[in-house]
């Protein structure tokens, strides 16, 4: 049906409330008896993960498997089951959740699901083999309430990823969805929305952190017959993925607020600009711009107002400089991804050379709650110059790998030690990366630092996407830092010279550090060449590009030190500067390494100790891995 | 490449462009539709496109060549992408990509010459819990080590 009036999105509201009541109250409250069949619980949803990483381990064989069980079984017309975003917990993955007891199924396999149907869903007793195990008391905990990952962390960009189905407009309407856009167009002058973002002090959320408001109110003041808002949804961080996760969780939130923005600056066009690699995002993202457009919420007259405004999708096809706005309307164009020099500023002169305003995923996800919970809400969290939350995709050497959000202000201490449980396999801390290929690594002193905008550029890094990668004392930092130039050489578009030259000749250098080639000359080569490309790069990708390798070289120079003068790796990641050797009293010259080795570097007769010739050894550590007497060693 | 098949692909490129209304501004939504029909773009493909569109062939060409997602090689019936997102590079993807290459004999870009598989690397999945992630086809294999690779390769065919 086509809505037209405030009242008919009241009535949707109304019918799809009883959709989400179940698992908003069993959200609230805790469940101590587990719902089953028989004993008469009346309704149990089953809620499965449909975001890319639960796909990738079958979630979707899951959900069908239960389909076809509850109608083997007869039951179907009392359960549903609901393929929802993201829940998060992706180490966990593939999640199965049971509304109304919220127990929290991890690691899930298809065969699971027989048991799942006839044990708890029919008798109303938990898998208790598939439930959480807490690794401070080894105990079991079946509500995700009570689970550490959860308890620290503050869901508003995140608040329908992983509760609704993102699939299906009714339920995202039953959480107030559309409202923010309702009351805009019906009770708001444009002005009076800007000002609302404004006071809340929501600032961008792609990585530069500029204020919201204030960049709506530059594309509201240019005097254009054509405007145009423009959602970056082209996450090139490699490591970060909640752009993707809300797109697949919550893509009415986008669509309503790029219509909101539409309002406030005067556009009547909206382009999403998504990476070509998010096939899901792009389906799910689809769908919702088709139902909104079928409910009257895109499209003409909008609300019966003189408000028009449609949304169309526009593919990046990999190129991570096209995270800057200049270089993505350039894209979008249908041209290289090549950035300009700002000014002039796109909300000047941006797609086809009109106004256009660019924000990022996350920070329209959280534009319609601010409408409807109020700027001075959203301003009540976080610190004093970084309102609201932050999402952050954890990943590396932790312990709970996920997607979290968390108020502005919370220590990377909480960060990884409550919510992500501490480092993998009892290792020891080592740095913390944010900000991805512009940002730098965080150590041990900065655990405590709360994290926000400013405080992470005092640090020298940044807060970037929110990419955060978690070493251990495996990761040689000289290693990572070449990564991330490796990464930034291969996306450099060669406009400028700094980043196109500048960045190979750092890459070179590093290069020659791990190959344990370089001097100490080569280590202040380093730092002032990278600091001469921060100054003089000409886009935001070149001026962040020597970040990596600044910060490192700050907070781990002991490390560079170790590399050139004693030709030593101390994570022994380098494999020019290692030695593979074998200790003759633990071999027992089972063959095994000299069978598996590919450069046939390794030499003995059976049972009698082997040795390695360094001359032919290719240090691909083959041999290591293979060796079941822990006779081979690396140094 | 034989005659009538190139013929019949440039036929539907042209319906491609014209599709799009011979946008030049519609270049990157062109491609993306023409490269799915063959998987790669040979050259005679971006020809037809420029003349379409009424650009230069080296509009085209640079496009085709900035992004990374285009490519101008066929990719093996079975294509490998070793994720080199930085959640998988610090749980080990780049000895995991050493051991495709040393197992195949073919460099990041190639294909093997039976043209059963090539290898590529990609930026993220977004399936890091699961780190070090490598995909074949369209299955996602995670949690690898070097040690596996072998038996995932010997497994195809």
């Amino acid at each position: 049906m086509k809505i037209v009036s405030l009242n008919d999105l009241q009535q949707i509201k109304k019918k799809a409330e009883s959709l989400l009541a179940l698992r908003e109250a069993s959200d609230k409250e805790a469940q101590e008896q587990t719902c089953g069949l028989a004993s008469g619980t009346p309704r149990i949803q089953v809620l499965t993960c449909g975001g890319t990483g639960c796909k990738a381990s079958s979630s979707h064989i899951i959900a069908e498997n239960f389909r076809k069980l509850l109608q083997r079984y007869g039951i179907s017309d009392k359960i549903d089951v609901i393929t929802t975003g993201c829940f998060g917990f992706c180490e966990k993955g593939p999640i199965v959740k049971i509304i109304p007891d919220n127990t929290f199924y991890t690691q899930v396999s298809p065969d699971d699901v027989e048991e799942i149907v006839s044990k708890h869903i029919i008798s109303g007793n938990k898998v208790e083999r598939l439930l959480y195990v807490d690794p401070k008391d080894g105990q079991h905990v079946s509500d995700s309430k009570h689970m550490d990952f959860y308890r620290k962390q503050m869901r508003i960009a995140l608040r329908n990823c992983g509760t609704i189905d993102p699939e299906n407009i009714e339920e995202y309407i039953a959480r107030d969805g559309y409202m923010a856009l309702a009351d805009c167009l019906l009770s708001k002058t444009p002005m009076e929305v800007i000002s609302i973002v404004k006071q809340s002090g929501l600032r961008g959320r792609g990585g530069g952190g500029f204020p919201t408001g204030l960049k709506w109110e530059f594309t509201h003041k240019q005097e254009s017959d054509t405007k145009y808002v423009v959602c970056n949804a082209d996450e090139g961080d490699p490591g970060a993925f909640m752009d993707r996760s809300i797109m697949e969780g919550d893509p009415h939130s986008i669509v309503e607020a790029m219509t909101v923005c539409g309002y406030a600056t005067g556009a009547s066009k909206g382009l999403v600009y998504i990476r070509a690699e998010y096939p899901l995002a792009i389906q799910r993202l689809r769908t919702a711009i088709k139902q909104a457009r079928d409910y009257g919420l895109l499209g003409d007259r909008i609300f019966g107002t003189d408000f028009s405004f449609d949304i169309e999708i526009r593919y990046g096809a990999g190129a991570f400089v096209c995270g800057e706005e200049t270089a993505l309307i350039h894209s979008m164009e249908g041209k290289r991804g090549e950035p300009t020099l700002k000014p002039p500023f796109p909300a000047e002169s941006g797609y086809l050379g009109k106004p256009t305003n660019v924000n990022n995923v996350e920070t329209f996800a959280n534009i319609p709650i601010i409408l409807t919970k109020g700027p001075e809400w959203f301003a009540s969290i976080g610190t004093e110059k970084s309102k609201g939350t932050k999402v952050f995709a954890l990943a590396g050497k932790i312990n709970n790998v996920g997607l979290i959000e968390v108020p502005m202000g919370t220590t990377l201490r909480e960060v990884i030690y409550d919510i992500g449980g501490g480092i993998k396999n009892g290792k020891k801390f080592k740095a913390v990366q944010t900000g991805g290929p512009s940002g730098g690594c965080l150590t041990e002193k900065h655990l405590d630092t709360p994290i926000d905008f400013d405080n992470l550029l005092a640090a020298g890094s940044m807060m970037g996407s929110g990419g955060m990668i978690v070493m251990d004392e495996d990761d040689c930092m000289v290693s990572v830092a070449r990564f991330y130039l490796d990464f930034t050489v291969e996306e450099s578009c060669g406009k400028c010279t700094p980043c196109r030259i500048g960045n190979k000749r750092l890459l070179e250098l590093l290069n020659k550090i791990t190959e344990g080639k370089a001097t100490e000359k080569d280590l202040e080569a380093l730092s002032t060449l990278g600091r001469v490309i921060k100054d003089t790069a000409l886009c935001g990708l070149g001026q962040t590009s020597p970040n990596p390798v600044l910060s490192t070289l700050d907070n781990f120079h002991e490390e560079y030190v170790e590399h050139v003068r004693d030709h030593k790796c101390r994570a022994k990641q380098c494999k020019a500067l290692l030695t593979y050797s074998i200790n003759p009293d633990l071999c027992i010259g089972c063959h095994l390494c000299f069978k598996h080795c590919p450069a046939n570097a390794i030499a003995g007769d059976i049972r009698k100790p082997h040795s390695i010739n360094p001359d032919l050894c290719i240090k691909c550590g083959m041999c290591m891995a293979r060796c079941k007497f822990k006779a081979i060693s690396v140094c | 490449m034989a005659d009538n098949l190139l013929c019949n692909i440039i036929e539907q490129v042209q319906t491609i462009c014209d599709k799009h209304g011979n946008n030049p501004g519609e270049l990157i939504n062109i491609l993306h539709e023409a490269q799915h029909l063959m998987g790669y773009l040979p050259e005679d493909m971006q020809r037809a496109i420029a003349r379409k569109l009424g650009i230069p062939v080296s509009k085209v060409y640079g496009v085709v060549s900035f992004y990374t997602f285009f490519t101008m090689t066929p990719k093996g019936r079975h294509p490998i992408s070793v994720c080199m997102g930085t959640a998988c590079y610090v749980r080990g993807a780049e000895k995991l990509l050493e051991e495709f290459k040393r197992q195949l004999g073919i460099e990041v870009g190639e294909t093997t010459p039976d043209g059963k598989f090539s290898l590529d690397c990609l930026r993220c999945v977004g399936a890091c819990g699961l780190a070090p992630v490598v995909m074949i086809g369209e299955k996602v294999y995670g949690r690898l080590q070097p040690i596996d690779v072998k038996k995932i390769l010997d497994d195809f065919e």
